[in-house]
């Protein structure tokens, strides 16, 4: 038994990288097809439903990629993920805001939207080094109570009144304060442009005639590949990265920081360098993620959003970037989005689900109550307070997943792979004379 | 000693490997150290490789090393000894960057080197092992030996990552490649190059420690205790390759606890005992030398 297990295991060690990830997307594919299908969805639905999939796996995978390069690789413990993305997000929004806006919003600088991602991933990657330069001379928790602190100072400066209208050389902008910001030229803008343009128009058509009636759906479709395209781009840089002598010096610096330095390492200026370039990544990953809902408030970036990405590194695997990948899908996909899409088609769920076995779809007002329901063989109605109370219940389910994780799989999913750092293969050269 | 002629200090010695405008007489040591550094100077034509004057460290009350001066000839294997607490592993610290004296001067190459940090001083060719063998664990054997290597382009983010740019990247990669499995052949690792170092045994990490420190191609390294924990074949071959590295001109100071070690194999030795230099000389002198003797066994004997 064990050993048809263990065979399993090394096959999908062996398996290439990207078959892995492809072969997650589409397990996550088959549970929500069911899903929507079982629903009773229409294509537009059922497209749509694994749009959104498709949009947090990679939302997620750019910043956990961003985080392992952090944790996984040199071993940063940076907590303030949410604040480098919310430099990214509000940097973006104000240069490309409009200069005259309506009613009730901030003005910005109307910058094309090239700019406003540029100078947002630049904004996010400056704020990291000038935190770095006095927070990476401290040990681990230090720097972990460091940037979590910091993290909150980004996010309670957007939040206050101060910033909510000023001047920047003369311009007015703003940051909104608790009420927020519209990113109104959004990253769907030349989406937009494109289809009303023939061929978009064309593509549109070709969509209805499959049944994807609502041009909404393909639109986001078409954002959501531009996405996948970029967390596909930030891959390769990653693993560029990590199989480089750069990579090298930075696992170095992980491991023991001292022998890095003995070696003759700069080992600070690598610190920086990582920490400015993860920094930049986490605002990339934050404007993507919230450019195309349009409105950023403080709110989006409380520290719990970091967490979520720590909980996916650990489920992939830090270290690992194919591993990065895997668990932002994992958590994306099965503890983010499925108890949301729950929330949001619960009564259609437990509609189906008392079609099938019967009980109440009454929802019980307390725990207890969910629990005597099912004492009494009515599953249905604890389900039902399942549904209702899901954001809450996501907690509990994550946390028995880290101790799983704990107990079972200290290293992730991915976390125990030897990925040499290195630009060659390192098997023993051949001939030795002839090479060179 | 090529280099010497680089000194800052245009009036520098060639050979002496000492800028000229300190003189030998003119450093403040204590009686017996300064006699025994004359000794070493007469004794061999050879370039000084690393000279310590007058250091010290102080921890809060505590001198744990007052004032100890000392000079590592070019192609020697110096050892250092000394009974626990003397002070040997903080003159190593100080020596590397790894602490800063609190006060003395440390030259390498004739170059003031005192207060830099342990990637600058190893960037100039004096590479360290450490007393607890300090594998990067979770890296290959080969990872360990490939980051040695000063100077790697690929160290530089952009090199690492932009296309146009690895031709040289990769080069150098093979290039390194190739003589760390050299290298391993050589200690005997190479069976082991894509395991994890920290599934090494005690002695192979000695080994592979010492493999990576000539993977950096330094000119001189400093041994902490290489010999602690290494079983006693094991402990004949890393001094058979101790003595070829010499043999080709790397130079060696190597601190250990192992009497026996020092004696038979080091020339010349530094004896330290708390926190200042006792006396320096051959195996035999040490041998028969009344305090050494007294430090070890104590005074009343």
């Amino acid at each position: 038994m064990s050993t048809a297990r263990e065979r399993f295991q090394t096959r999908v060690k062996t398996l290439p990288d990207g078959l892995i990830i492809f072969g997650v997307m589409l397990g996550l594919y088959s549970i929500f097809t069911v899903l929507t299908v079982s629903l009773g969805f229409g294509v537009s639905g059922i497209v749509d439903t694994l749009r959104t999939v498709t949009y947090f796996t990679a939302v997620y995978a750019l910043l956990v990629l961003a985080l392992n390069l952090h944790w996984g690789y040199t071993g940063l413990f940076n907590i303030g993920v949410a604040g480098f993305m919310a430099v990214g997000v509000y940097t973006m929004a104000i240069v490309t805001g409009p200069t005259s806006p309506g009613a009730g919003t901030v003005p910005g600088l109307g910058l094309p939207l090239w700019v406003g991602i540029v100078a947002g991933t630049a904004a996010a990657a400056l704020v990291g080094v000038v935190a770095a330069l006095p927070a990476l001379r401290l040990e681990a928790d230090y720097l972990a109570i460091v940037t979590l602190a910091l993290s909150e100072i980004i996010r309670l400066t957007y939040n206050s009144t101060v910033f909510q209208e000023f001047s920047l050389f003369g311009t007015p902008v703003g940051t909104g304060g608790a009420s927020g910001i519209n990113i109104p030229t959004n990253p769907q803008t030349p989406i937009n442009a494109f289809f009303e343009g023939q061929m978009g128009r064309a593509a549109l058509d070709a969509a209805a005639a499959v049944g994807v009636t609502r041009p909404i759906v393909v639109r986001n479709v078409a954002y959501t590949l531009i996405l996948v395209v970029v967390v596909a781009a930030c891959y390769v840089f990653v693993q560029r990265i990590g199989k480089s002598p750069f990579g090298r010096v930075l696992k170095a610096i992980r491991e023991d920081e001292l022998v890095a330095d003995s070696l003759g390492k700069n080992t600070r200026r690598f610190k920086i360098k990582v920490f400015a370039v993860g920094c930049g990544m986490m605002g990339l990953g934050g404007i993507l993620w919230f450019g195309s809902d349009g409105y950023a408030s403080p709110l989006s970036f409380r520290p719990i959003v970091t967490f979520y990405i720590f909980i996916a590194l650990i489920i992939g695997g830090s270290g690992s970037n194919t591993g990065s990948v895997v668990g932002g899908a994992i958590f994306a996909g099965l503890l983010y989005y499925l108890p949301q899409f729950f929330e949001q088609n619960s009564a259609a769920a437990l509609d189906r689900i008392q079609a099938i076995i019967g009980g109440s779809t009454a929802t019980p007002n307390t725990f207890v109550a969910a629990v005597d329901a099912l004492g009494q063989l009515d599953v249905t109605a604890f389900l039902s307070y399942c549904f209702a109370n899901i954001g809450s219940l996501r907690f509990i389910a994550v946390g028995v997943l880290l101790v799983y994780l704990m107990q079972h799989r200290p290293d992730g999913l991915f976390g125990h792979r030897i990925e040499t750092a290195s630009s060659v293969p390192l098997s023993k050269p051949a001939g030795g004379e002839d090479d060179e | 000693m090529s280099d010497t002629n680089t000194n800052t200090d245009a009036e520098s010695v060639p050979g002496n490997g000492f800028p000229a405008d300190i003189d030998a007489s003119e450093i403040d040591v204590g009686e017996r150290a300064e006699s025994a550094v004359e000794r070493n100077a007469k004794r061999t034509p050879r370039g000084l490789v690393l000279r310590v004057q007058d250091l010290q460290k102080t921890f809060g009350g505590i001198r744990a090393v007052d004032g100890v001066s000392f000079a590592v000839e070019e192609g020697t294997l110096t050892g250092l000894i000394g009974p626990n607490g003397a002070g040997k592993s903080t003159t190593f610290n100080c020596i590397t960057g790894a602490l800063t004296p609190t006060n003395g001067i440390v030259y390498f190459n004739g170059e003031e080197v005192t207060g830099q940090s342990p990637h600058e001083i190893a960037n100039r060719g004096l590479i360290r092992t450490f007393q607890i063998a300090r594998e990067l664990e979770e890296m290959t054997v080969l990872e360990n030996m490939m980051l040695a290597p000063g100077g790697q382009s690929g160290e530089s983010l952009i090199r690492a990552v932009t296309p146009g740019l690895r031709a040289d990247v990769v080069r150098q990669e093979r290039a390194i490649r190739d003589r760390a499995w050299e290298l391993l052949e050589r200690f005997e690792l190479d069976h082991l190059a894509g395991e994890y170092a920290g599934s090494l045994s005690g002695g192979q990490r000695k080994l592979l420690e010492l493999a990576r420190a000539l993977m950096a191609d330094p000119e001189m390294i400093l041994l902490d205790e290489p010999l602690a924990g290494v079983n006693p074949t094991l402990e004949t071959k890393l001094l058979e390759r101790l003595h070829e590295l010499c043999a080709s001109g790397y130079t060696f100071l190597l601190v250990e606890h192992d009497m026996d070690v020092i004696m038979n194999h080091c020339d010349p030795i530094i004896v330290m005992h708390q926190g200042s230099i006792l006396t320096v000389g051959s195996s035999e002198e040490i041998r028969v030398d009344e305090q050494v003797i007294e430090a070890y066994l104590g005074a009343d004997i």
